[in-house]
């Protein structure tokens, strides 16, 4: 939905652990710092409008039992209780975790060979990394609409190409078993691109005299790759990995939009469930607590991949030396 | 040496023809099937250039469905909540940078995690209660939830890069702080502007879900209507994408024209 932000938000953290190393004469001599609060002050009310207030009426709302259009009752904890037992909130959670495994390896994979590509310097660079980066831009819903066209088992063009190659026709989407992978290779073809940026980013920062070095110590290529470049892009690659696990996790429009998590509930992940119990069933109570679930597994999966990432921040220091 | 080198280049050459040709031939392929009959989108083997082109598709879109409404919920619902995010985002963006308030980003960074769905239940029952549904004003608010956080993000990031000389300078002279931010930050900051808008409208421009749950039958947004066309409506191929092509046209411009821009916002932050 909203990977455009991505490469820009996660980074806050990292952000964050490093201060600015700017004086602050100006804003010592002059005022103390508040005095720049108005600036922020309309932010902070829509922040706090459009952001605060709905999470902490989703939590007072996960206690509750709630129908829309029947009468609401506290009922404590009874909603996280039931999804224990839910055994359609068990699936949803394991599609989602084999959705997520697979589109944050495949797109971090072929977004490093990508990036590794336009790292070069070649003519028509900078149309060629354009029409490369068209998919992470495209509108998800009008590029799922077209894939739902090239999976169609007997008219798909996708068929046609396996026919090429001899591969016998697939069902794709319409199969339970080859419904994931299939979304996968969509949500692949969509998020590579902003993988390869930001190793590009990281490729373009790096230094050149340990290159120097090991060209003149006659190292190959593999050699210089794997013992250069891969550990000194590793930070790059885990901000990638980051922003690829928060954003696989959330995946709607494309899967909403070739699936609804069918056939029956076999792509069906947690945000898709979330969405029918909420909009379909309109179980308000449950559904909240699901999202109070759902967010603390995103937190929770993004805060083991930064300290990770906190573990390989040696290899940037010394790169930035 | 030179033919290592001829090699290496082809080489690279096979790499970068691979490495481009899904996103490429999956554009043309949707051209392509936007400007064919029905007789060529369902033929075996797929027709890619077909001798009669149907350019009736494009007026058919245009014609059918309200489309033009739709187009028009678009740009009210995009335009507004990109503009006031613009509107609060940049000052916040500055005031931010100035205190050197880093954790005020956590805040961004916990929208960005938060799934689009948890905003909506509480939303909804609030438009709801509010008797806001059936207009355009639920979609324009919660979209907010996208533009404002992206804008922020990059005004920090435009903000602390610009040296603070001319602003000590114009301290010096007697400009209060918003005449300062105004007069000397503001026009500095203008490309990062420049790049906040790109990002918050092709957000807010291609979302989804918002629309799928807040949206009725006269407030669809442009992605929700494509949608629907497809589940209900549309059944011929070539309209369909037809209209998938229009409704993402506008963000495949901007990016081909503005792609400095656009990897320069996203980059920002994960390259530091």
């Amino acid at each position: 939905m909203s990977g455009v932000a991505a490469g820009s938000a996660t980074a806050g953290a990292a952000r964050g652990a490093k201060s600015q190393g700017r004086p602050a004469g100006f804003l010592r001599v002059s005022e103390p710092v508040r005095a720049y609060w108005p600036f922020a002050a309309p932010a902070v009310v829509v922040v706090t409008a459009v952001i605060a207030f709905p999470w902490l009426f989703t939590l007072w709302m996960s206690l509750q039992e709630w129908r829309v259009g029947s009468a609401r009752s506290f009922v404590g904890f009874s909603n996280y209780a039931r999804l224990l037992s839910d055994p359609r909130l068990v699936d949803a959670l394991w599609h989602t975790l084999v959705y997520t495994a697979l589109a944050v390896i495949l797109p971090l994979l072929f977004g490093l060979v990508a990036a590794l590509a336009f790292h070069r310097r070649f003519p028509l660079r900078g149309l060629v990394r354009g029409i490369f980066i068209l998919p992470m831009m495209a509108t998800p819903v009008a590029i799922a609409l077209i894939w739902t066209m090239m999976f169609h088992p007997q008219l798909g063009v996708l068929n046609y190409l396996l026919s090429l190659a001899g591969i016998p026709p697939q069902a794709w989407v319409f199969d339970p078993r080859t419904v994931i992978p299939s979304l996968v290779l969509v949500e692949t073809w969509h998020w590579t691109p902003l993988v390869m940026l930001i190793v590009l980013g990281g490729l373009a920062a790096l230094p050149t005299e340990p290159y120097e070095s090991a060209l003149i110590d006659g190292a190959t290529r593999w050699q210089t790759f794997r013992y250069l470049t891969l550990p000194m892009i590793a930070p790059f690659l885990m901000v990638a990995a980051i922003i690829r696990t928060i954003d696989a996790l959330k995946a709607f429009d494309i899967i909403y939009a070739i699936t609804q998590g069918g056939p029956g509930t076999a792509s069906e992940t947690i945000n898709i469930y979330l969405y029918s119990v909420a909009f379909a069933y309109y179980d308000i109570g449950y559904g909240s607590a699901i999202a109070v679930v759902f967010f603390a597994l995103i937190v929770a999966l993004s805060l083991v991949l930064l300290h990770l990432r906190q573990r390989t921040k040696w290899i940037e220091a010394g790169a930035a030396a | 040496m030179t033919l290592r080198k001829a090699i290496d280049n082809l080489g690279l050459a096979l790499a970068l023809a691979v490495i481009v040709s899904p996103a490429l031939l999956f554009f043309l392929w949707m051209l392509s099937l936007s400007l064919k009959y029905e007789i060529d989108n369902t033929a075996y083997p797929p027709v890619f250039i077909p001798t009669k082109f149907a350019w009736e598709n494009y007026v058919t879109v245009f014609r059918s469905n309200a489309f033009g409404l739709f187009f028009m919920n678009s740009i009210i619902v995009t335009g507004l909540s990109t503009l006031a995010a613009i509107l609060v985002g940049v000052p916040a963006g500055y005031g931010i940078a100035r205190m050197k308030a880093v954790k005020a980003s956590v805040v961004v960074l916990i929208s960005r995690m938060t799934p689009g769905l948890s905003y909506l239940i509480p939303l909804f029952l609030l438009f709801q209660f509010l008797g806001l549904m059936g207009t355009l004003w639920p979609q324009v608010i919660t979209h907010l939830v996208l533009t404002v956080p992206i804008v922020i993000w990059v005004m920090i990031g435009f903000f602390e890069a610009t040296p603070m000389e001319l602003e000590e300078a114009a301290f010096v002279d007697g400009a209060n702080r918003w005449q300062i931010f105004w007069h000397v930050a503001l026009p500095i900051a203008r490309p990062g502007i420049t790049v906040g808008f790109i990002l918050a409208f092709i957000n807010s421009w291609s979302n989804f879900i918002f629309g799928v749950v807040l949206a009725g039958r006269t407030t669809r947004t442009l992605p929700v209507a494509v949608y629907n066309m497809l589940t209900f409506e549309q059944v011929s191929w070539g309209p369909l994408a037809a209209a998938a092509l229009i409704v993402t046209l506008p963000v495949l411009l901007l990016t081909v024209f503005a792609q400095r821009q656009i990897i320069a916002g996203l980059t920002a932050g994960a390259v530091k």
